[in-house]
């Protein structure tokens, strides 16, 4: 599974002028203040210490890479050893108010069963991830005949971790099919900035590179 | 009396530190306050001994509990009064270290069972005037904590910042946790596990029976008859000593070396170092520890099961716990595995605890918690800091 501490990744990524990576601003936004949140991939805690830093939540994180986990512990922070698509069943129903999966959805073995488990163990999930239906994506497979590779898709077909790519339509369908309530999106382009609100479904698959979303279970 | 004071005079070095231990506080607890064991009797009156570092600030806030393995003691930092070696922990512990006494209260008591002036087996019965030998009754990981709680009391300290220990320290951790927690902030147990497994027990079976075996033994009374095991309890160290070990940490420091020769001798002399090795291992312990102690305490592991008090549901162990943990394995350690710490771990997640767990990549076996290990310092360290944020304790030198 992918780790947010790979400098594959993260390198590519848009930051803010503070120097918080633009897609982790985002899902902080959409938490409310004093929360109790996981973090499921917390890679070396840059989103778990936003969290606490803007949004004073109680955090913890499951992380699948040793390296991570032990950085995360020495800056105290609540981080266990652990995999999303084996250690979400360890969690009681209702224990946090946000379970965040950024950037990891499609490294997973089984996506549809770890959101389930996310919307079960917390009140809300915040799943961001890579949009496969990006126009560069599209040009790449389409023109050039070649699985693509983008700025925060660097990895070959042959060693790349990602299994289970989706677009931000696929991904919608998925939230239809188990019944999940979508209550936020947004998408980024590739520039970090997020595209209007009332443009169609189309154009953010089209144009998004990278997706949030906060959904609910449907009451 | 006068056959008791004669064997005493050529007793070991444990049996005086049994009684009187020096460099150690003792805290007596007279007929009044009797420590009562889950065997089912009172043991009263008894003795804690213990030391401590550090200062306790004004609102008794930063006190950290260290729990001792089963052959350690009170002498967590500074010479230890028989073997003259430094204390068992000077890596983590002391100013500026992890666990840092310039900013920590830091307590250590000898276990109850123990030999180095805690109340136990090695003890003189205040009844008989000699030393309990097997009369003193069998105790838990459980009654080693209530004993300590007890210190607590005495010592007017409500809440721990931290209690921290490995192996058999870490179960009285996790223990401290299950018994008391809303006097725990902070707990990191480390290399242990919330029960004995067959294989542990079945190693402990064998120390025993190697002590029991030894005819100076005299079913537990050779303190009365002037005679020691020293054979058993040694063998019962050397055998034990492997375990704590790994074959990859053998085998860098020995390999199939020869002791002061070239060839092999042909013999059963220790031909191998790693043979001279463990024979030390095992003679320098007998110097400083209680056969009987050793049965005692190998005991009380065997019978540590956390989740049994719980119709055998660990999670519900630690239901609601407000206090933070932070698990630490090592890679190597086969006596407590990492599957143990992620036994603990899970069970905490299902209580939705606040958690924190490390392995650390070693390859120096179960002992590694106790040895230069940057990574796991740095975890504590971390830790602590957290957590200390967290206590609202002031991060300057306190007292």
């Amino acid at each position: 599974m992918l780790s947010r501490s790979d400098p594959r990744l993260s390198a590519n990524i848009v930051r803010t002028a503070g120097g918080a990576r633009v897609d982790l601003v985002m899902v902080a936004d959409m938490v409310e203040r004093g929360a109790k949140v996981l973090d499921v991939g917390c890679g070396d805690g840059e989103l778990l210490r936003l969290l606490s830093e803007r949004r004073d939540v109680d955090g913890r994180g499951i992380e699948l890479s040793r390296e991570g986990v032990n950085e995360c512990v020495a800056k105290g922070l609540a981080v266990v050893q652990g995999d999303a698509d084996t250690d979400l069943g360890d969690y009681p129903d209702d224990a946090f108010d946000y379970v965040i999966l950024s950037q990891t959805l499609q490294a997973t073995r089984q996506p549809r069963v770890v959101l389930e488990h996310m919307l079960r163990i917390g009140r809300h999930a915040i799943v961001s991830f890579p949009n496969f239906g990006h126009w560069s994506v599209r040009l790449q497979l389409t023109f050039a005949g070649h699985m693509p590779r983008t700025e925060i898709l660097p990895y070959s077909w042959y060693d790349t971790p990602n299994i289970h790519h989706c677009t931000i339509k696929d991904f919608v369908q998925l939230c239809t099919a188990i019944g999940v309530k979508m209550e936020k999106s947004v998408a980024l382009n590739a520039w970090g900035s997020p595209l209007r609100l009332n443009a169609p479904w189309w154009f953010w698959n089209l144009f998004g590179q990278q997706a949030v979303f906060l959904l609910s279970r449907k009451s | 009396m006068d056959e008791v004071t004669s064997s005493l005079k050529e007793a070991p070095d444990s049996v005086r530190e049994a009684d009187a231990p020096r460099d150690s506080l003792v805290a007596r607890f007279g007929n009044d306050q009797p420590l009562k064991l889950d065997a089912g009797v009172s043991l009263s009156p008894f003795q804690i001994a213990y030391r401590t570092y550090g200062t306790l600030n004004a609102d008794r806030s930063n006190a950290v509990l260290i729990c001792h393995a089963l052959t350690g003691d009170q002498h967590v930092v500074g010479t230890h009064p028989v073997t003259k070696k430094s204390g068992w922990w000077e890596t983590l512990v002391g100013p500026g270290k992890p666990v840092d006494t310039d900013r920590y209260f830091v307590i250590c008591s000898n276990v109850v069972g123990g030999c180095m002036g805690t109340s136990g087996p090695a003890s003189i019965n205040p009844a008989t005037g000699k030393p309990w030998g097997l009369d003193f009754p069998v105790i838990t990981i459980r009654d080693m904590v209530r004993a300590q709680a007890m210190l607590l009391d005495h010592l007017g300290i409500d809440s721990l910042f931290a209690v921290v220990g490995g192996s058999m320290g870490g179960m009285q951790v996790l223990q401290w946790a299950e018994s008391f927690p809303e006097r725990v902030f902070t707990a990191l147990p480390i290399a242990c596990a919330t029960r004995h497994s067959a294989q542990n027990i079945a190693f402990h079976e064998v120390g025993r029976q190697a002590i029991m075996a030894d005819p100076e033994w005299r079913g537990g009374r050779y303190h009365l008859e002037g005679s020691n095991p020293r054979r058993g309890l040694a063998v019962a160290r050397m055998g034990a000593h492997i375990t704590y070990l790994s074959d990859a940490a053998l085998h860098r420091k020995f390999g199939r070396k020869f002791q002061d020769r070239e060839n092999p001798t042909f013999s059963f002399d220790a031909d191998f170092q790693v043979e001279s090795y463990l024979r030390h291992q095992g003679i320098s312990f007998v110097e400083r520890f209680d056969a009987n102690s050793y049965l005692y305490l190998t005991r009380a592991m065997d019978y540590f099961d956390l989740a049994a008090d719980h119709n055998g549901v660990l999670a519900n162990a630690f239901r609601g716990t407000p206090t933070r943990f932070c698990v630490i394995s090592f890679t190597s350690d086969w006596l407590f595995p990492t599957s143990e710490s992620r036994a603990i771990v899970h069970a905490l997640n299902a209580s939705s605890a606040r958690v924190s767990f490390a392995e650390i990549v070693s390859d120096k076996g179960h002992d590694a918690f106790l040895l230069d290990e940057p990574e796991m310092f740095g975890i504590v360290r971390g830790f602590l800091d957290g957590a200390s944020k967290a206590r609202g304790l002031k991060s300057a030198k306190v007292g």
